[in-house]
């Protein structure tokens, strides 16, 4: 077998993650007006001014059109024709884990993240998100005796008022763009995370996202706010069932980094990507940014893309403070009929900022994967640097890398770097691992592997491991 | 143990090997030289099932299996190693774990018990140990950025690890610089056990006084033209390949 051919056999491997779990939800009639808008913040008993928000920002929602500037491809979505919100049954909140429908703990247990097990071994914090509610929020008390606040954002809302108006939208902002103003109208839930001053975030912070409830559009919030010296490293990762229709995912994402803060973003995404003809997939519309709004802070995205039938995603830093960094390190994978229109912006604003983006893409079958990276070097930023690094590997030749680099340099002191490749797995390599004894799926998966070495070692030790298995299951089926 | 009969063999539209017949008999070296183009890496191809070729008459044998018919991977699997006269890049692939991978894959599959990390550690510090290499190279992506001489010193370091029972060496000599030649050919020499089989392909006499070979094989326009003992390769060193016939390429 050729390395095109063998690849390709394995390619076409099915989705394992697909089912889709029976809970009793309650869910709104598809459809969306201020009367939804309303509704949703009534069902959560939020404060006035988080109504006028949402109202704000679905009146700017109607005034825009649907972005077309993405080298993505699909069909009109009828956003009258999605429910916006859905919450399962029973949210009093449990106590512990017995509390907890067992078919949602059926769920996780198919995809191999037993809750218990994850407490007690790896001391990661589980937040997880169960279509739009909170259902399970773990380790609080060793979190809180740090005085780190990690709760559904809904939560949020009701406990620390202050902290949320304060904060939210304030990266980004209603006006941002088209999918951010009707996250901000109908968000559903998410998670806040709050690090206090000097503070080292005492564990990895964990979020399992789901999307679950037929037909219902996912709305993700999420808040991360590290206050001057603090530290938190913050995990997300994501499977979610088979299905017939497309859904729609628009999730927003801000972080904030003060003085000499640091915050790790990593996250690891496998939605379904649709069948082979492309039916049925998740649109993944999310806009994520973090702002270095202290001197010397740090924000740093590190993403394993597999999943979706449509990714549209930039994670990006704003580096206002001076001498802050911003990193983005990023492996995404397109097969069968999946497109990513993926990459970052850096916005260098303050004096002496760095950035560092790697991106690695990986397409196979029919995939069609675009990285699209701005880089902006205001006049103000003395001395900024960028060093990008952006990497194809094409695995048979239907597939598609595109790569448009958008560089704005305003300060002459400024210095860039950029490098591309496009490579494909060669029958060489195919064939000296397979005359070593390995398999050609195993032979493939270590190949890939290796390509994105470099991005796997930015992620936590035990969500590597994660990534790795998830890459290998997503082009090879029967491995993993 | 290997046993090849009339083997003609295809790259494309053309023959390369045309008729070969090699007997290989357990715990024998057998030396294979012959003029630049000749078919000496073909056969070696050829024998570990690598794609492109198609083998349009006669038959291999390896003990008393059907070769021919099994994926590269199930013929290392029954022993068979190949050191790359030209050995592959592997970018961001760890050369441990690699080997680790690549053995344990053989283990399993011959239904032995995968080995661990520390007792893979082990082997490979008392292979590192016969075969002088930098311990930094395991660290390294396997063959990236290594010279030309460490690649392949790096195959004979996985064809320790791996101990197969026919190893087949492209011109690994090739390359080397005289202290690392002579340190393959201890390698190789450590290898040599009464159940193990050697095919060297080489251009050098030079080789062959550190590993002696039980025989020796010219091969010319894709047979086997001349065998002997090992006074051929000196014979040949003397004399080219002229007076056999079999100038073609040289
Ligand atoms: N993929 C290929 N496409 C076309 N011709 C090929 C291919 N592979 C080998 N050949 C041809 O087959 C013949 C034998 O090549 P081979 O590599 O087996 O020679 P060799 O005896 O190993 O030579 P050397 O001593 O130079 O290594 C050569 O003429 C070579 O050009
Ligand atoms: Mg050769």
């Amino acid at each position: 077998m050729s390395a095109s051919t063998a690849v390709e056999a394995i390619v076409e491997s099915e989705y394992e993650h697909g089912f889709i779990t029976e809970i009793e939800s309650d869910t709104f009639l598809p459809g969306l007006d201020e009367g939804v808008v309303r509704a949703i913040s009534a069902r959560k008993g939020e404060p006035e001014f988080l109504l006028e928000y949402r109202l704000k920002a679905f009146r700017h929602w109607q005034t825009l059109a649907t972005p077309k500037w993405a080298h993505v491809y699909y069909p009109e979505i009828d956003y009258q024709a999605i429910s916006y919100f859905s919450a399962p049954k029973s949210t009093d909140g449990p106590k512990s884990l017995d509390e907890i429908d067992p078919a949602l703990r059926e769920t996780y247990n198919k995809l191999g993240i037993p809750i218990e097990e994850q407490m007690a071994l790896s001391g990661i914090a589980v937040d997880a998100v169960f279509d739009s509610v909170s259902v399970a929020t773990t380790f609080r008390t060793k979190l809180a005796e740090a005085g780190v606040i990690f709760c559904a954002i809904s939560e949020a809302v009701h406990d620390y008022p202050d902290l949320i108006k304060q904060h939210l939208g304030s990266v980004v902002p209603h006006t941002d763009n088209f999918y951010a103003a009707l996250n901000a109208a109908v968000f559903s839930d998410g998670t806040f995370v709050y690090v206090p001053k000097g503070v080292r975030c005492p564990m990895e912070l964990s979020t399992y996202f789901r999307i679950n409830a037929r037909n219902t559009g996912q709305f993700e919030r999420t808040l991360i706010v590290a206050e001057a010296g603090s530290h938190v490293s913050y995990l997300e990762g994501c499977t979610a069932p088979m299905r017939d229709e497309n859904q729609l995912h628009a999730a927003v994402v801000e972080l904030i980094a003060m003085d000499d803060a640091e915050i790790k973003y990593s996250t690891v995404q496998n939605w379904y990507p649709g069948d082979a003809q492309g039916r049925g997939g998740i649109y993944n519309f999310v806009t994520k940014r973090g702002d270095c709004r202290g001197a010397r802070s740090k924000i740093s995205w590190t993403q394993v893309e597999t999943g979706s039938a449509i990714t549209w995603k930039y994670p990006s830093c704003l580096l206002r403070g001076d001498d802050s960094v911003g990193e983005f390190y990023s492996v995404a994978v397109t097969k069968g009929r999946q497109q990513a229109d993926t990459g970052t912006k850096m916005i260098h604003l303050g004096r002496n900022t760095r950035s560092t983006i790697v991106s690695k893409g990986i397409s196979a079958g029919e995939g069609q994967q675009t990285y699209r990276g701005l880089v902006r070097i205001a006049a103000k930023a003395q001395g900024a640097r960028n060093h990008t690094q952006c990497d194809s590997l094409l695995i048979g030749d239907r597939c598609g890398a595109h790569t448009f680099p958008y560089i704005e340099v305003k300060n002459p002191s400024a210095q860039m770097e950029h490098e591309a490749t496009t490579s494909k797995i060669s029958d060489d390599q195919l064939f000296y691992c397979r005359s070593r004894g390995l398999t050609t799926e195993d032979s493939v998966s270590m190949i890939v592997n290796g390509f994105c070495k470099q991005v796997f070692n930015q992620l936590p030790m035990e969500f590597a491991v994660e990534a790795q298995k998830l890459l290998s299951i997503s082009l090879e089926g029967a491995v993993g | 143990m290997l046993s090849i009969k009339g083997l003609k063999a295809n790259v494309g539209d053309k023959e390369i090997l045309k008729g070969l017949d090699l007997e290989i008999g357990r715990g024998e070296v057998h030396a294979i030289m012959g003029p630049n183009g000749s078919g000496k890496s073909t056969l070696a191809h050829v024998l570990s099932g690598r794609e492109g070729y198609t083998v349009t008459g006669g038959s291999v044998t390896f003990e008393g299996q059907d070769l021919l018919d099994l994926e590269p991977e199930a013929r290392a699997h029954l022993g068979l190693f190949l050191a790359f006269q030209y050995p592959v890049e592997l970018p961001g692939v760890n050369n441990t774990y690699f080997l680790k991978a690549a053995l344990n894959a053989i283990r399993k599959a011959r239904g032995e018990p995968e080995l661990d990390a520390v007792s893979f550690l082990r082997l490979m510090k008392e292979k590192l140990k016969v075969l002088h290499l930098d311990d930094s190279l395991l660290k390294r992506p396997v063959n990236f950025g290594f010279s030309g001489g460490e690649k392949k010193r790096n195959e004979i370091f996985q064809m320790a690890i791996l101990e197969p029972k026919l190893a087949i060496l492209d011109e690994t000599d090739s390359g080397l610089d005289i202290d690392a030649l002579r340190i393959v050919a201890d390698g190789v020499n450590a290898l040599r056990s009464p159940e193990r089989s050697v095919i060297l392909v080489t251009h050098y006499q030079r080789l062959l006084d550190y590993i002696q070979p039980d025989y020796v094989h010219v091969l010319a326009k894709g047979q086997i033209i001349r065998s002997g003992g090992k006074e051929l390769a000196l014979e040949l060193e003397d004399k080219g390949y002229g007076w056999l016939g079999a100038e073609e390429a040289a």
